[in-house]
């Protein structure tokens, strides 16, 4: 399978990726773990591809005031390698695909596509991540409940390139649980749980248009309830827009999303201490 | 087209490539190395892995103008000297496979595996190759060789 023709520009600087995006259009492949498999299917057909894949300046993970900075360029491998990260987002990388996968895609095109059965979109919004996001103009900072905007839909503007993605350094205890799909891996239910003290912010994915936060969970928990009560709110927080397919149907998530949120709280409140 | 450099088995290919060529067609089509397979087409079976720059990939997965400049190992370039690789020689003893096609694969993503892991477990093993699928459920004797190898090769390449 081929994907269909595209003409190709290969940038040698952050400044030249943006120039050729804003002359030519198109789209920006990383790893191009989601662009090229969406292109062989003829899903995606940008015309356009500006290969960002060789600007270093954009892999890797530093820890600086507190906060952990994530490079687009950073592959999954990479961050569930990594020490320096929260636990949930090194739990949630190694849950990605296989190791394959993970030696090539990267953070940023995982959310820059934001696939509703990601995996790092969940964590990221639990841990109430920042995206710093650049345009020939300048820069700016999106936080993950305004990132994800929509099924496969970011607050990325055309023009506009995300360099890193920053978390706390040290949120608290935190955990990633979810239900894979058997075959592709994908998220048919995911939860994140971060527990500092007498609080926790939670997330769930895989089974919304994309994830988000869980605002009855968080006050459940706040409120005192324990893991079981807490987690059983996350009903309250699901509409009637969850997703269902062949593999797993929108009751049978929903029902899911329960348990999962269960156990990331659970697992996630051990590791607070 | 565009002009890419690319080593791979040790031979060092200078070739112009329209960009939409895969890497695995690259080296099927172009350069007649067709033990890497395509199998699913959609980077889910692992039957096209190959290793770049020291890293298991899909090569289903990856356009061959990300390898410009990089170095590319197929399962034809694993034996040395007419010696199998202890990966090929562990599939071959453990009768490591049934029709063989996810074999390539199965082989270049074990290699990456057992690198520093003489001791590796089944659990580890299976976990290991979620990337590669056997259709013909051959997975027992799979796990086998890929134990073998490791032990052969004592955490070496």
């Amino acid at each position: 399978m081929y994907p269909p023709k595209f003409e190709y520009y290969r940038a040698s600087s952050v400044a030249e990726a943006l120039a050729l995006k804003q002359q030519h259009g198109g789209k920006f492949l990383a790893g191009g773990h989601s662009l090229i498999p969406v292109m062989n299917l003829r899903l995606a057909d940008p015309g356009v591809v500006i290969d960002i894949g060789r600007l270093s300046g954009l892999k890797g993970i530093s820890r600086e005031n507190g906060t952990v900075r994530i490079g687009a360029l950073t592959t999954h491998a990479m961050v569930a390698a990594s020490a320096d990260v929260p636990q949930a987002l090194a739990e949630a990388a190694a849950l990605i695909g296989d190791p394959q996968v993970r030696n090539r895609g990267t953070v940023g095109g995982n959310v820059s596509h934001a696939d509703p059965a990601s995996d790092l979109p969940t964590v990221f919004t639990a841990l109430g991540a920042t995206f710093h996001l650049q345009t020939a103009a300048g820069t700016r900072q999106v936080a993950a409940a305004d990132f994800f905007t929509g099924l496969f839909e970011t607050a990325l503007g055309e023009d506009e390139l995300l360099l890193a993605v920053t978390v706390p350094a040290n949120p608290g205890g935190s955990a990633y649980k979810k239900l894979s799909n058997p075959a592709s891996r994908y998220a048919m239910v995911g939860a994140a749980a971060v527990v500092s003290g007498s609080s926790a912010t939670v997330a769930v994915g895989g089974l919304t248009p994309h994830a988000r936060r869980c605002p009855s969970v968080e006050a459940a928990w706040a409120g005192g309830s324990g893991v079981e009560a807490a987690a059983a709110a996350v009903l309250n927080d699901l509409g009637d827009d969850i997703l269902g397919d062949i593999h797993a149907s929108a009751d049978y998530r929903r029902q899911m999303a329960v348990v999962y949120v269960k156990r990331a709280l659970a697992a996630a409140q051990s590791r607070a201490g | 087209m565009t002009q890419i450099s690319v080593t791979i088995n040790g031979k060092t290919y200078t070739k112009d490539v329209e960009p939409r060529t895969l890497l695995v067609h690259f080296l099927r089509d172009h350069l007649e190395l067709t033990g890497t397979n395509i199998g699913c087409d959609t980077s889910q079976c692992g039957a096209c892995t190959v290793h770049l720059d020291g890293l298991a990939v899909k090569s289903c997965a990856t356009l061959t103008v990300q390898a410009d400049g990089a170095a590319v190992t197929t399962i034809e370039g694993l034996a040395s000297n007419g010696q199998l690789h202890p990966m090929q020689q562990a599939f071959w003893d453990n009768h490591g496979l049934q029709c063989g096609y996810c074999t390539p694969g199965m082989i270049m993503a074990a290699t990456k595996l057992v690198e520093g892991r003489p001791e590796i477990s089944d659990d580890e093993i299976r976990h290991g190759l979620e990337g590669n699928i056997c259709r013909c459920t051959g997975y027992e004797n799979i796990v086998r060789s890929v134990k073998a190898a490791a032990a052969q090769m004592g955490g070496g390449v």
